[in-house]
């Protein structure tokens, strides 16, 4: 029984750390041709022409997306711009219609969602996804079930292997919580904990299994302006520490601008602009986006988000 | 003691181990030497088969949030197994063909299983429950399972372990204490693994535990498979240690409720609750009877027992789901705690 269950190593992972040693990677340094995590032009994602549509709801269409290693990439947009619809498209949860997503070397018409984590993959989720019944300790170190090698009779039976990959992986589990701030609550169930926290316990569940790409779906999503100051120590960290691409989506356009190299911006399904934080800020598509005052699309969804208030009231 | 909620499954607490250590002092020492016959045969024999069963069970509902209404088809396999293992080999030790047993139960556990990979929740529930029909029509179908006994019932073999008889009261509560001991063993050391908590990810977020790397079709099995073989070798203690006789009745869809009953009233995803559960189970109709009998007189015969035992049981569950969804163990555990906080 134990072989079967035995997680295989793909060949392409087999020269990665198990565990977090020091700086396993250069941070945001691009290694041309290094390594099979990123392709020649040191991208570690590449979304290329990517359209997705519900029945006859368009999602996005043609999206063209580039991340380099250490990169830290936002994808803003006003609400229903196709933002979380792209990261899940990304993480194989939606089936795109048309286009490739590349991770590191190899390109996918549809990413396959098991094998995420051995990509080096990992996200947050916009709703939190965290398993409630388990205790913090245990929702991080679930972030490295691909990490996992002991079969479940080494496990039960106490092997040294599997006391051992245990014994790592709880080291890892530690440092990871210590590094977010969560020690005392460590044994506290995960859903018990107010939301701020939880936002902060899926952070590191995605941290501790130190992906080469980290995608954050809304990570400061009702947040207060400490909270949101935390947030953003923790992902400046999280790429410093292990060199990690990071894909934001934010709608706290400052916290954006401070913190994102480039920003790709999305407006009804299509990009409107890419570039860095002061070229799309001056990007006439996008101020029309969002401030809706150009031509045809007189209520840009920003606009539109801030007038239903006063409109109803 | 601290008053914060603990997330359970973790090997911790001196004081737990002791309390368990004590248990298992009262257990094989205290008990067997003070008990009497009725003790054994009407209460605990059958307290620790249906236990053990409602351990197995857990590990699917409980742990990964998979609901089975089939258990009783699992502990007949398992009791059926078990008998022709002791009548085809005739020089299998009972504790292999105990074993043995389990493991084709565990098979027709993974093949129950098959549907939970595309079915959830109550579509999943009819699907095992397709299983309870069609273990029942099988047994009363093939002669050849029960030895081509007209009835279809077929006395239980005698307990011999190593050449040492068990076949009386006290020898048959020891070797269910024995087994279900050593499973419960092996379920702690399951649900506090790796796999455990992959287990529990499924139940809580199957999307997320997808995307983390949990091989979610494997471990749905793997649930299905390790509840399948304890619930298997419930099925063969229930049989050979208790009723000492093999019946397809026993095993109805009645038998499938009680053990799901058991693990919701003894509290899901802990292996206490369904020690609890099945305690409650075991008891509650002897204390009706007596109170029944108190009160009423002749008047409280077997029939009205059973339908005031049904009514006051639905009646319980209600209740306790209402006041306490995590069961007699979460109930258990606050009362620890306000005593731990009166202590201190």
């Amino acid at each position: 029984m134990q072989p079967a269950l035995r997680l295989v190593r793909t060949g392409r992972d087999g020269n990665r750390p198990l565990l977090p040693g020091p700086a396993p990677r250069p941070a945001a340094v691009p290694a041309p041709g290094g390594s099979p995590h990123r392709d020649r032009a040191g991208r570690v994602l590449s979304v290329e022409g990517l359209s997705l549509a519900f029945g006859g709801t368009v999602a996005f269409a043609e999206i063209d997306l580039a991340v380099g290693a250490g990169e830290i990439h936002a994808v803003i947009g006003p609400n229903g711009a196709g933002k979380s619809s792209l990261i899940n498209a990304i993480t194989g949860l939606y089936a795109p219609q048309a286009g490739r997503v590349r991770i590191g070397a190899e390109s996918f018409a549809r990413v396959p969602a098991g094998r995420l984590a051995a990509l080096g993959v990992a996200r947050t989720f916009q709703n939190l996804a965290l398993f409630t019944g388990l205790s913090v300790r245990d929702n991080v170190l679930a972030g490295l079930a691909a990490a996992r090698r002991a079969g479940l009779g080494a496990q039960i039976l106490g092997l040294p292997s599997a006391r051992r990959e245990a014994r790592a992986h709880r080291d890892a589990a530690e440092a990871v919580i210590g590094r977010l701030g969560l020690g005392a609550v460590a044994d506290r169930p995960a859903g018990s904990l107010p939301y701020g926290l939880q936002k902060r316990v899926e952070l590191g569940r995605a941290l501790v299994a130190r992906p080469r790409l980290l995608l954050l779906d809304e990570p400061m999503a009702g947040m207060t302006a400490t909270e949101k100051a935390e947030m953003t120590g923790f992902i400046r960290a999280a790429r410093e520490t292990s060199g990690a691409a990071i894909v934001l989506i934010e709608h706290d356009i400052g916290v954006v601008m401070r913190l994102s190299d480039r920003v790709t911006v999305l407006d009804h399904g299509r990009r409107i602009a890419t570039g860095t934080p002061a070229e799309v800020q001056a990007d006439p598509a996008v101020i029309a986006a969002y401030l809706g005052l150009a031509d045809g699309d007189a209520d840009g969804d920003a606009a539109a988000d801030a007038d239903t208030g006063a409109a109803a009231a | 003691m601290d008053a914060l909620p603990r997330a359970a499954p973790r090997p911790h607490l001196p004081a737990g181990a002791l309390g368990l250590g004590a248990l298992l002092v009262l257990a094989y020492g205290i008990v067997p030497l003070t008990g009497t016959s009725y003790l054994f045969e009407a209460l605990l024999t059958p307290f620790l088969a249906l236990a053990l069963a409602g351990l197995g069970l857990n590990l699917l509902t409980g742990y990964a949030g998979l609901l089975s209404l089939g258990s009783a088809a699992f502990m007949a396999v398992g009791a059926y197994a078990a008998f022709n293992l002791s009548l085809r080999l005739p020089g299998l030790p009972l504790p292999a063909s105990l074993l043995l047993a389990g493991f084709v139960a565990a098979l027709a556990g993974l093949a129950a299983g098959l549907p939970a990979l595309r079915l959830r929740g109550f579509y999943l529930a009819v699907s095992t429950l397709a299983v309870q029909f069609f273990v029942a029509w099988a047994l009363n179908r093939i002669g050849w399972i029960s030895d081509d006994s007209p009835s279809g019932v077929i006395t239980a073999p005698r307990l011999v372990v190593a050449g040492l008889s068990f076949d009386d009261p006290r020898g048959r509560y020891l070797v269910s204490l024995t087994v279900v001991t050593l499973l419960t063993l092996v379920a702690w050391r399951l649900v506090s693994s790796p796999t455990g908590r992959n287990l529990v990810a499924i139940r809580d977020n199957e999307t997320a535990a997808r995307l983390v790397g949990v091989k979610v079709a494997r471990t749905k099995l793997l649930a299905f498979a390790a509840s399948s073989f304890v619930i298997g070798i419930a099925g063969a203690l229930w049989a050979f240690a208790y009723l000492r006789t093999v019946e397809p009745a026993g095993f109805n869809l009645d038998r499938s409720f009680q053990i799901l009953f058991i693990v919701i009233i003894g509290g899901l995803g802990t292996l206490r609750g369904a020690f609890l559960g099945a305690g409650f189970i075991v008891v509650l109709p002897l204390l009706l009877a007596r109170l029944g009998a108190a009160l009423l007189g002749d008047g409280f015969d077997s029939g009205t027992l059973e339908m005031v035992q049904r009514i006051v049981l639905g009646a319980l569950i209600v209740a306790l789901l209402i006041r306490e969804p995590a069961g007699l163990a979460a109930l258990l555990d606050r009362a620890g705690r306000r005593l731990g906080r009166r202590a201190a």
